[in-house]
């Protein structure tokens, strides 16, 4: 046995925000989950018609994986320890290596070979994240942290996920935090991140990311609204964007609730307290917009009638245009104090 | 979104559990609040399940037809389509589509029947026999 007596279990809306913040936490370093994804710059958009996912466009709220990892280790000087695998038996004696020195080890693993994940949810998305913080008997105590209590998985299936194939194939990818240095500059943290990502949404040069690539969705959706002969498939994108935006762990209104709750928080530790707050409450407005959208996609891709496909769109419109205005006010920005 | 605006709407999906989404409570702090499940995103998942299952039924009854073999049936049944099959197996799309039929499937060499296999989370011989009705 080989369980460290201290580890928490924090509960959180992602997978890999959560499991970065619960190895903060368990090594006294207190950083909320909202904060270590605002801080990575986590928060985004991006429709890509032309890369299909299971037949589909590419729609995300969210940077790629492993961005996060790899953003809070540069923002924050968190130096993070990565390894990858050849081979699974390697990789098992690591995990095991890491866990009998008391470590707790982030993992990514595929959510179709996970026991534990309800067998409508398993689809084959290969970037889940989870944490090991121990063994009992010949099993894996899991700290997966969307779930709200710990599990323990098998080491067949535990392998399984870690070397699954396909997109974002993750090779056993295992990581873990070894020591943290003594001070962390959280308001210039907080200041770079905001401004990257406001940059980020407001100025991308191709509509393939950012405020403007909403607009080319919702053109998309406008034109296929029109279309009789594609009802079919026009029903089923709408799901699928309700799945990427709601469906994948997103703490709601893809991700922008969470974002919200990093602005918020950020207004206690950054000088600038109003603006933040203020950008907070309209990260909340946008976040509820989303929410409609969502609501919209959902009542046209279920009802018979063809009219109410022209409603999406209308709805994804109010989304942009709300977030629109908060990287605008974000970009006000400054260090100074607001008051 | 305000706490109590969170939906509890018991989604068949979660089995019980509980997935955390981020609300304000009365002073606009922000907090985690469980929620049992929301019907827009329920309907959406299921509507993808769905769909694969509707393929998997149908390249069921293709092969009872015969035309074409198990191999297309347990792909779909793994919540797969072609383009994921060839990237777990490293096998070309055209080549998975010459294995989807019937005759050339039969004479596949055991090697490449056990990477289907492994890629699909089944055995060699599942592969190649059918549940007759389920």
């Amino acid at each position: 046995m080989t369980e460290p007596k201290t580890f928490t279990h924090y509960y959180s809306a992602h997978c890999e925000s959560g499991v970065i913040s619960s190895l903060l936490r368990n090594q006294g370093c207190d950083l909320s989950e909202p904060m270590v994804f605002g801080l990575s710059g986590a928060l985004s958009f991006a429709y890509l018609p032309c890369i299909k996912v299971a037949g589909m466009p590419l729609i995300a709220y969210r940077s790629l994986p492993k961005s996060i990892i790899k953003n809070i280790e540069k923002r924050l000087h968190i130096p993070i320890k990565k390894e990858q695998f050849k081979s699974p038996l390697e990789a098992q004696q690591k995990l095991d290596e890491l866990l009998q020195q008391g470590k707790t080890v982030g993992l990514q693993t595929s959510v179709f070979y996970l026991p534990y994940f309800p067998d409508e949810m398993r689809f084959h998305f290969n970037a889940h994240n989870l944490i090991a913080y121990g063994k009992k008997a010949e099993d894996y105590l899991i700290s997966d942290p969307v779930f709200e209590n710990p599990v323990a998985i098998t080491p067949h299936a535990l392998l399984k996920a870690r070397f699954a194939k396909g997109p974002f194939a993750p090779k056993g990818f295992c990581y873990y935090i070894d020591a943290i240095p003594k001070n962390l500059n959280l308001p210039e943290a907080i200041q770079k991140s905001i401004k990257k990502t406001a940059h980020m949404m407001l100025k991308t040069p191709v509509p393939i990311a950012g405020i403007r690539s909403m607009g080319l969705l919702a053109k998309r959706l406008e034109t296929l609204s029109r279309n009789p002969a594609q009802q079919e498939y026009t029903r089923l994108f709408l799901g699928h964007i309700i799945r990427m935006q709601e469906e994948i762990g997103t703490g709601g209104g893809g991700f922008r609730f969470i974002y919200a709750a990093f602005l918020k928080e950020s207004s206690t530790i950054h000088p600038a307290k109003d603006l933040l707050e203020e950008a907070a409450s309209l990260m909340t407005d946008a976040g509820d917009a989303w929410r409609d959208f969502a609501l919209a996609a959902a009542k046209a891709s279920q009802a018979e009638a063809f009219n109410l496909l022209t409603k999406p769109p209308i709805q994804l419109r109010v989304a942009q245009e709300k977030e629109k205005r908060v990287y605008t006010l974000l970009q006000q920005l400054t260090l100074k104090p607001d008051r | 979104m305000k706490d109590y605006e969170v939906p509890q709407e018991d989604s068949v999906i979660f089995k019980g559990q509980k997935k955390a989404l981020y609300a304000t409570d009365a002073e606009g702090n922000y907090k985690i609040v469980p929620s049992t499940g929301w019907k827009v995103e329920e309907t959406a998942t299921l509507q993808a399940v769905n769909a694969i299952e509707k393929q998997a039924f149908q390249s069921l009854e293709r092969y009872k037809a015969g035309l074409t073999s198990p191999l297309e049936f347990y792909m779909h049944k793994a919540r797969m389509d072609l383009p994921t099959l060839a990237q777990c197996t490293g096998i070309f799309q055209w080549r998975i589509r010459r294995h989807f039929q019937p005759r050339i499937f039969k004479k596949l060499p055991p090697k490449l029947l056990k990477k289907y296999a492994d890629a699909l989370n089944t055995t060699s011989e599942q592969l190649l026999s059918l549940p007759t009705d389920d």
